[in-house]
């Protein structure tokens, strides 16, 4: 007898979160909440320069103050000296020279914060200053100092396609900047490491990746795998923050010394300096089409501001340079792609991931093109339009589901916003509004659109698997699924899609999520929009296992002990790119468009974002309030990106690390998001969902900036767009 | 010094730093971590708390100004474990990503409703501008303010 299969709270329904009530009565634990009795208080001495040579450190003072148990620096280190996700070049404490301002020099254990603060003050480091390198292109010439010996590049690679000198009836080209952007989750960078019995220690972290922390701390910490053990806390929020290592191996480090628990929360000051931010970048590029609208030929030159070390540099310029030329079918092309060490502070990962600085270029060349040939700007994206079969330029095929054109002509069928007089509005909705400061007397209203992509899951023959465990008992309740995976929830929503999972695979109810740590296998990050699919395939997998082993028993009915089953899910292989960017990086894409309408108040520069469209490929949408909460939340990041958000730097110095300085899009600042899913399942993928959070961010800038350079008839190759941009000053 | 204070009802007395803000006191001496402390500079609204019936920052106000005054946290809205119309809605409505903002947002719902229970959405967008979510893009929270504010008028 088979099991009843119920699908209530199954896929495809808008089941609410399995920690939505927990998160509302403020009960859910993150990891800055954590407490053991007897714990102390760890803190980070950090750099002031953006390169320098520690000439000394004395600690001896900060040591000696009362309440203070441990002060560390790069000689307490027990094993290797660096971490680092992709190359282990980061030092864990500067041994001899600083990078950047905010690098961690030393650290400290106390009693209380505010001891542990204080004692920083008295360790005295005496730095030999040296000129930084804080300008990408600067870092690139033969006369610039090296931020690391091997040199200044952290990976440069060429795309090769056809013949890029193709001949073509009309040329446009543009240069186009983006700035570093912070990814800002509200939760700050915390944890809690516990020393254990056995020599070991248990940290209590927020992040994305727990395994990824894992084989960064076991060397560093001189211990084997197993004594180190990664439990999972409350996350606040990540968007690529939290992929690289923070505070983990300092926290671990203090307990080891001091033999008791060590909790280190950052503040958002410190949040600033202890994480990766999003890569500024520089672009230019060339575009040639036939008279009729047909792309003939890209050619382009990005280059992106790694910071100080190596951090996802590679894949973020591997991304940008691969997507160069637009969800578009391009004969023809010449991308070429360089990532540098300056002495900035380090980037890494953030929600689009290198898509995001090639579509703000590539899409402002399409409105160019379009304007050049006369044509409409939907019209000329459709012409050119990627779809099933057709060949990228690094020669890859795209198999799966590509719908470019209905996700524009999604766009093309809503309708646009009524226009509003402006004089006797309520002021709050003019540009500026809460500030009272114009009547409207020069408003312009302008129009955007964009289109990209992303791909999702890790490229360029990565593979990044994921592992699940279920297991189905019965109680005096029924049958209950028990389900442990090491994937993290930093609010996107994955327990909730498990959850739908096994309710659909197996028809039980019940579902318990177990809290993720390292006994089990790695889930892969957080990131890359892939945590759907992966760890998604691995627990139907398991369920499936499971199902299969309850039949052969007679049914549920028949389950006199529990049945268990782990299986890994791996996405279909990907390679390397040869020498000429030609190969098989990419696993599989999503793709959206956004239409941004936006009011520009010429006469003050400010803006008024009416309202966002965004039409988005989802492939099946599992759970579709998360998937438009995810395209609302990726659209108001990219919201930020366009107008207000960048971390400024002056000499390698961030000059706005607070939320007062460096600003977030306010719920004033957010129009209301219309989303239209396009639903065409990806063969290969469990229930054909593609992953969620990152087309809108992707696209969204290049929309809203396009409505500004319509609205405005300016250049605006930058974002963010200042209000001096768009008086003209 | 010594602060003495009522939180949620309950009289509460502790030794705090004069330094020390109303989020620390309440997150450290008390264990209340349901307020939070995501910017520490009033900007952000994760802490908001009622001061005798004033929304605030708690991370504004010093620990020794809720002296001999009434402190009301995220931890006083539910009652006897039931939630409140507002936090079902947030559930309810999707309002809820990672959360850290989510008490704090609640907090802000709840003194906007008690004042104005007919709230147009420019006046929610208002009343809640000094709070910042990262994840959401707040149009499910202004969908959850609105769901809440038909049920606590008594509609469906």
């Amino acid at each position: 007898m088979s099991i009843d299969i119920r699908r209530k709270g199954g896929v495809g329904e808008s089941v609410r979160r399995v920690d939505g009530i927990p998160k509302v009565k403020g009960d859910f634990e993150y990891a800055s909440d954590l407490r053991r009795d007897g714990m102390l208080y760890g803190a980070t001495l950090r750099s002031p320069h953006p390169h320098a040579r520690i000439a000394s450190i004395d600690a001896a003072a900060a040591a000696a103050a009362p309440g203070v148990q441990a002060v560390l620096t790069h000689a307490d280190v027990p094993g290797k000296k660096t971490f680092g996700l992709d190359v282990q070049d980061q030092p864990v404490l500067a041994v001899d020279v600083v990078r950047y301002a905010g690098e961690p020099v030393a650290i400290v254990a106390a009693e209380d914060p505010e001891v542990a603060r204080a004692a920083l003050k008295k360790i005295t480091v005496n730095y030999e200053v040296h000129t930084p390198v804080t300008d990408m292109e600067r870092a690139l010439e033969p006369s610039s100092p090296s931020v690391h010996p091997q040199g200044n590049i952290v990976r440069t690679l060429q795309v090769i396609h056809g013949d890029p000198n193709a001949p073509a009836d009309v040329w446009v080209e543009g240069r186009y900047e983006t700035g570093m952007q912070d990814q800002a989750p509200l939760g700050p960078e915390a944890g809690l490491a516990v020393p254990a019995a056995d020599g070991g220690v248990d940290l209590f972290i927020a992040t994305q990746w727990l395994h990824a922390d894992h084989e960064q701390l076991a060397p560093c910490l001189g211990l084997p795998p197993e004594k180190v053990r990664l439990h999972l806390s409350g996350v606040g929020g990540a968007f690529g923050a939290r992929e690289d290592v923070s505070m983990q191996i300092h926290a671990c480090l203090l307990a080891l010394r001091t033999g008791r628990p060590v909790k280190m929360s950052y503040g958002r000051q410190e949040s600033f300096y202890g994480h990766v931010h999003r890569h500024p970048s520089r672009v230019w590029m060339r575009h040639g089409a036939r008279r009729d609208g047909t792309l003939v030929s890209v050619q382009a030159r990005l280059l992106v501001d790694g910071g100080a070390y190596t951090s996802t540099s590679p894949a973020v310029i591997g991304n940008a340079t691969t997507f160069a030329a637009g969800p578009y079918e391009v004969p023809n092309a010449r991308l070429s792609g360089t990532a540098v060490f300056t002495n900035n502070p380090p980037c890494g990962a953030m929600r689009g991931f290198g898509a995001v600085q090639a579509c703000f270029a590539y899409e402002a060349q399409m409105d160019k093109l379009a304007a050049a040939l006369g044509l409409d700007p939907i019209e000329l994206r459709l012409k050119n339009a990627l779809k099933t079969g057709s060949v990228l330029p690094t020669g890859q095929p795209i198999v799966g589901a590509a719908p470019v054109r209905e996700c524009l002509e999604g766009l093309r069928g809503l309708p646009l916003p009524a226009d509003e007089p402006a004089l006797d509005r309520d002021p709050m909705l003019l540009p500026g509004g809460a500030g009272n400061v114009g009547h409207g007397e020069t408003l312009k209203r302008g129009v955007g659109v964009a289109v990209g992509y992303k791909n999702l899951a890790y490229s360029e023959g990565f593979d990044d698997s994921s592992e699940a465990w279920v297991r189905v008992s019965v109680d005096g309740h029924g049958p209950v699924a028990e389900v442990k995976t090491a994937a993290v929830d930093v609010g996107q929503g994955i327990d909730t899609i498990v959850t739908q999972i096994v309710r659909t695979e197996l028809g039980i109810d019940r579902v318990l999520i177990r809290p993720p740590d390292t006994t089990i296998g790695s889930a892969g990050s957080s990131s890359a929009s892939r945590q759907t699919m992966m760890t998604g395939g691995a627990v139907q997998l398991a369920c499936q296992a499971v199902r299969a082993e309850i039949d052969a028993q007679g049914g549920m009915q028949q389950v006199r002990r529990p049945i268990e089953a782990s299986r890994v899910f791996h996405h279909r292989p990907t390679g390397k790119l040869d020498a000429n960017g030609q190969g098989d990086p990419h696993v599989s894409f999503a793709f959206g468009a956004a239409r941004a309408v936006v009011e520009v108040d010429t006469g003050l520069g400010l803006v008024r974002v009416v309202q966002i469209a965004v039409t988005q490929d989802v492939g099946r949408a599992l759970n579709p309030q998360s998937v438009t909460g995810q395209i609302e939340g990726g659209s108001a990041q990219g919201l930020g990106l366009a107008l207000m958000e960048e971390v400024a730097l002056v000499d390698g110095q961030v000059k706005n690390a607070s939320f007062t300085d460096y600003l977030l899009p306010t719920i004033l600042d957010m129009p209301p998001v219309v989303c239209v899913l396009v639903e065409e399942p990806e063969p290969g993928l469990p229930y054909g969902a593609k992953g969620v959070g990152e087309p809108s961010t992707v696209v969204v800038p290049a929309a809203v900036v396009a409505a500004l350079r319509h609205a405005t008839g300016r250049e605006l190759p930058r974002a963010p767009v200042r209000p001096d941009d768009l008086v003209g000053l | 010094m010594v602060v003495r204070t009522r939180v949620n009802g309950d009289r509460h007395e502790a030794e705090v730093w004069p330094g020390a803000s109303l989020l620390t006191f309440l997150r450290e001496q008390l264990g209340l971590y349901g307020s939070k402390n995501a910017c520490e500079q009033g900007e952000c609204g994760s802490c908001s708390v009622w001061l005798d019936g004033a929304l605030v920052c708690s991370c504004l106000v010093l620990a020794a100004q809720a002296q001999d005054r009434e402190v009301r946290t995220i931890e006083g809205l539910s009652d006897a474990g039931r939630l409140h119309p507002i936090q079902e809605a947030f559930v309810e409505a999707g309002a809820v990503q990672c959360g850290f903002c989510t008490p704090g947002f609640v907090v802000a719902v709840a003194d906007l409703l008690e004042k104005d229970p007919h709230p147009s959405p420019a006046t929610i967008r208002e009343a809640l501008s000094g709070n910042i979510c990262r994840c959401t893009g707040y149009q499910k929270i202004v969908d959850a303010v609105e769901l809440a504010a038909t049920r606590l008028r008594g509609g469906t």
